[in-house]
C-alpha cells in the first residue's frame, strides 16, 4: 500500500510540452510512472514523443482524462498560467492535482483551493513543492526515484531537499510513501492531511514529519498527532537560526512576531510525544531506534 | 514586502479609499514647504516599518511650517527601533472623533482571507484581541467570492458600527477589498481609521504587505523596494538572481534548495556551539541550478562579507547533480583567483555524488575539503571559523 497515489495511478502532465515538464515526464517514465498524457491548451491532437513512449496531447483536462482514464494530473505550468491549469483540472474533477510549480501568487494559490473545497472533488497537493514518490510504484514530481526503495516508513515536508535528505539517511529501510507538501503559505494538503493517510495505511508503520518556520500547520498537526496517531512519529523543523520578519527562501518560510518560530513547533511536537531531532541526521537516528533498525 | 504608510496612502488614494492630503520630506525644508502646501495644523509622521513610533516620539503634530520644519527636524534620523528615519510623512491634520480598526489579510491557518474589524481602533489591535476579544470581529472571506456590497455590510454588523458610519466603513471596505486584490496583497490594514468631528470616515494610517510571488503582473511594485534600507550583500545578490538573507555570524553557507539550506544554518550554529559560539553568516539557496556561474556569483557574494571566516557548500544532488556542483565550484575558483581566501568545506550526496566527489578530489584545490556527511561538515566549517 501507499497513500495517495500507487502502481495504477495514470498520470498527465499539465505543462508538458515546456521544457521543465518534457524534462521531469522523461524522469518520471524513466521510474516507472504511468504517464498517459499531457495537457497544453492550444496544442491538442500533437503526439509527443518522449524516450520512445507516444504520449498524446489535449487542450483540457477533461479532455485527457475521457481519453486516457487519467486520475492524477502533475502541473508544471509557469506561474502566471498555473492558476488557469488548476482550475481546469477541477473542473474537469480530477482526482488528484499535484502542483509543482514554484512562485505562483498567493491570491492564485487561495483561489484555487477554494474552488477545489467548494467542488469537493479534488486534492490538491502543493504548490511549491516536490510531489510524492510510492517507491517502486509510481513517482509524481521531482523526487528521485534512485535515492532509496518501497519500506514501512512515511514522510510529509514542506522541503523538498530536506525530503531527499531524509530517504538518503533512511534508504537502507525504505518508505511507502514520500510526500512533499510545499513550502507556501497556501497549500492542498496538509501534514494532517498525510498523517491520517499514513496512519490509515497497513504498510506505513513509522512516520518522520519535517516542517519548517512559518504558519501553524506544525503545531497543528502536533494536535492531531496526539488525538488520533498511534503509529511513532518523529519529527525535525528548519529555522531555528531564521530572524524575524525574513522570508527564507520558501514563500511561506517566514517569523511573524513571535508565531511560526522554529522553537514553538519543536515545543507542540515534543508536548504530543514526537520525538523531535536536531539535525536530519539525529532524526534519522530517533527513527531507527524506535524501530529497532 | 511591507510598505511604507505613504506608500500605503498612495496605493489606498489610488484605489479610491477616503485619505488625508499628504507629502513626504526628506529635509526640514521639504517638510516646511510641504506644510505650506497643506496648509493649517500637520502631522509630521517617521517612516518607519516598524510599530511603536508614537511612543518613541516619531509622530508630532505641528502648528504652522515653521513648526513642521522644526519636528521634521528633530524626526529624521532618528533612531526607532533600529530603523532609521529617513523620511517623514507631512498630513493634514484631522479632528477625530472615533477610532476604528479594520484589515484583510491572507489566513494561513484556514487557507482563506480574513476581515478584522473593530470599533476600538487606534491601539495596538493585538492587545485588543487579548484583552477585549468580544471587540475584535474576525469574519472569513472567500478567496472565490471576495468582498460584495451585501458581505462588506454583513461586516460592518458584526463588528457594531454606529449607523451614522455604517455606510462610509462599508464603502471604505469594498475599496479596500480593491487594494487587497489588485494590488495581490497579503495584508491591508488601516489602524485608525476615523470618524471626524465633520462625520467623515478617513483612513489616518495604514500598513500593506505586498506578494513578492506576484511581481510579474504588478509592474508598479518594484519601485516600492526600500533601496536604502537594503544590506549591500543582499542587493548584490538580488541583482545575481540569488536568494540570500544576510546574517550575523561568521560561517558563509550555500546549499541547495530552501528547507536544506534553512536547516545547514541551524545545523551550523548546533555545530558552533561546541566551538566558541560560532554562527552562520547567511542564507543562500543556488535551488537546482549550480552551473559555475551561479557558484562563483554565490561565493563572491559569501566572500565578499567580512564576517565570514569560512564557507560551508552543502548540496543534495536532487535534479541537480553533484558533478556538476563539483565543476561550479572549481571553475567559480579559477575565476574568483585571489579574491577566494577562507577555507570552503563541501559536503556533496545524492545523484552523481561519486563522479563530483572524484572531481574535488582531483582538483585539489588548497581552500578546499570535503566532508562525508552534514553534521560533520558542519562541524569542520564551524572549527575553521573559529580559529
Amino acid at each position: 500500500m501507499s497513500i495517495f497515489i500507487n502502481d495504477a495511478s495514470k498520470v498527465i502532465v499539465q505543462g508538458m510540452t515546456g521544457s521543465e515538464g518534457t524534462k521531469h515526464t522523461r524522469r518520471m517514465l524513466a521510474s516507472g510512472t504511468k504517464v498517459v498524457g499531457g495537457v497544453t491548451p492550444g496544442k491538442g491532437g500533437q503526439v509527443v514523443d518522449i524516450d520512445g513512449h507516444q504520449l498524446p496531447v489535449f487542450n483540457t483536462v477533461a479532455e485527457a482524462m475521457s481519453a486516457t482514464g487519467a486520475n492524477v494530473s502533475v502541473v508544471f505550468v509557469p506561474p502566471k498560467f498555473a492558476k488557469a491549469a488548476v482550475i481546469d483540472a477541477i473542473d474537469a474533477t480530477m482526482p488528484l492535482v499535484v502542483v509543482i510549480t514554484e512562485g505562483i501568487p498567493v491570491h492564485d494559490s487561495a483561489s484555487f483551493y477554494t474552488y477545489a473545497q467548494s467542488k469537493g472533488t479534488t486534492q490538491i497537493i502543493g504548490p511549491n513543492c516536490p510531489g510524492l514518490i510510492s517507491p517502486g510504484k509510481s513517482n509524481v514530481g521531482i523526487i528521485p526515484a534512485d535515492i532509496t526503495g518501497s519500506g514501512p516508513i512515511g514522510l510529509v515536508s514542506k522541503s523538498g531537499t530536506l525530503t531527499y535528505q531524509m530517504m538518503y539517511e533512511l534508504r537502507d529501510i525504505g518508505f511507502s510513501t514520500a510526500v512533499g507538501i510545499g513550502g507556501d503559505p497556501v497549500i492542498g494538503t496538509t501534514h494532517i492531511d498525510c498523517l491520517r493517510a499514513f496512519q490509515d495505511d497497513p504498510e506505513t508503520t513509522a512516520i518522520v514529519m519535517i516542517g519548517e518556520i512559518g504558519g501553524d500547520a506544525e503545531e497543528r498537526a502536533a494536535a492531531f498527532i496526539a488525538e488520533y496517531v498511534t503509529k511513532p512519529v518523529v519529527g525535525y523543523v528548519a529555522g531555528f537560526t531564521a530572524p524575524e520578519g525574513k522570508t527564507m527562501g520558501h514563500a511561506g518560510a517566514i517569523v511573524s512576531g513571535s508565531s511560526g518560530t522554529a522553537q514553538g513547533k519543536k515545543d507542540a511536537l515534543e508536548a504530543a510525544g514526537v520525538k523531535v531531532g536536531q539535525t536530519p541526521s539525529e532524526t534519522a537516528r530517533l527513527l531507527r531506534a524506535i524501530m529497532g533498525r | 514586502m511591507d510598505l511604507f504608510e505613504y506608500q500605503a496612502r498612495d496605493i489606498f488614494e489610488k484605489h479610491g479609499v477616503p485619505v488625508l492630503a499628504a507629502s513626504v520630506a526628506t529635509t526640514a525644508d521639504e517638510a516646511e514647504k510641504a506644510a505650506t502646501t497643506i496648509g493649517g495644523k500637520v502631522v509630521v509622521k517617521a517612516q518607519v516599518k516598524v510599530g511603536g513610533r508614537g511612543k518613541a516620539g516619531g509622530v508630532k503634530l505641528a502648528e504652522n511650517p515653521q513648526d513642521a520644519r522644526e519636528k521634521a527636524g528633530a524626526i529624521l534620523g532618528m533612531d526607532i527601533k533600529g530603523h532609521t528615519v529617513r523620511t517623514v510623512m507631512i498630513a493634514a491634520a484631522a479632528p477625530i472623533e472615533s477610532e476604528y480598526y479594520l484589515a484583510i489579510l491572507l489566513d494561513r491557518s484556514n487557507r482563506t482571507f480574513l476581515v478584522m474589524a473593530s470599533v476600538s481602533g487606534g491601539m495596538d489591535i493585538e492587545e485588543v484581541a487579548h484583552t477585549a476579544p468580544e471587540k475584535l470581529a474576525k469574519i472569513p472571506v472567500s478567496a472565490v467570492d471576495g468582498i460584495s456590497l451585501a458581505k462588506a455590510k454583513e461586516i460592518v454588523a458584526a463588528a457594531q458600527f454606529p449607523a451614522d458610519v455604517a455606510d462610509q466603513v462599508a464603502d471604505v471596505l469594498l475599496k479596500l477589498w480593491d487594494v487587497f486584490q489588485g494590488e495581490d496583497a497579503t495584508l491591508v490594514e488601516v489602524n485608525p481609521l476615523v470618524k471626524t468631528k465633520d462625520g467623515k470616515v478617513i483612513a489616518l494610517d495604514g500598513k500593506v504587505t505586498l506578494d513578492d510571488n506576484a511581481d510579474f503582473r504588478q509592474p508598479d511594485h518594484e519601485a516600492l523596494v526600500d533601496q536604502a534600507a537594503e544590506n549591500p550583500l543582499e542587493a548584490a545578490a538580488k541583482e545575481k538572481g540569488l536568494n540570500y538573507v544576510k546574517l550575523e555570524g561568521q560561517v558563509g553557507i550555500i546549499g541547495n534548495g530552501a528547507g536544506l539550506v534553512m536547516s545547514t544554518l541551524d545545523v551550523v550554529a548546533y555545530a558552533g556551539e561546541k566551538h566558541g559560539g560560532v554562527r552562520p553568516a547567511n542564507f543562500l539557496d543556488i535551488g537546482g541550478g549550480a552551473s559555475a556561474q551561479i557558484m562563483a556569483d554565490g561565493l563572491s557574494i559569501i566572500l565578499g562579507d567580512k564576517d565570514v571566516k569560512s564557507v560551508f557548500v552543502n548540496v543534495f544532488g536532487g535534479i541537480t547533480a553533484c558533478d556538476a556542483v563539483a565543476n561550479g565550484i572549481v571553475q567559480a575558483l579559477e575565476l574568483l583567483g585571489p579574491k577566494a581566501t577562507k577555507p570552503i568545506v563541501v559536503r556533496l550526496d545524492g545523484n552523481n555524488v561519486v563522479e563530483g566527489r572524484a572531481i574535488l578530489a582531483k582538483a585539489a584545490h588548497p581552500l578546499v575539503e570535503q566532508a562525508d556527511t552534514m553534521d560533520g561538515a558542519a562541524n569542520r566549517a564551524a572549527e575553521l571559523a573559529a580559529k
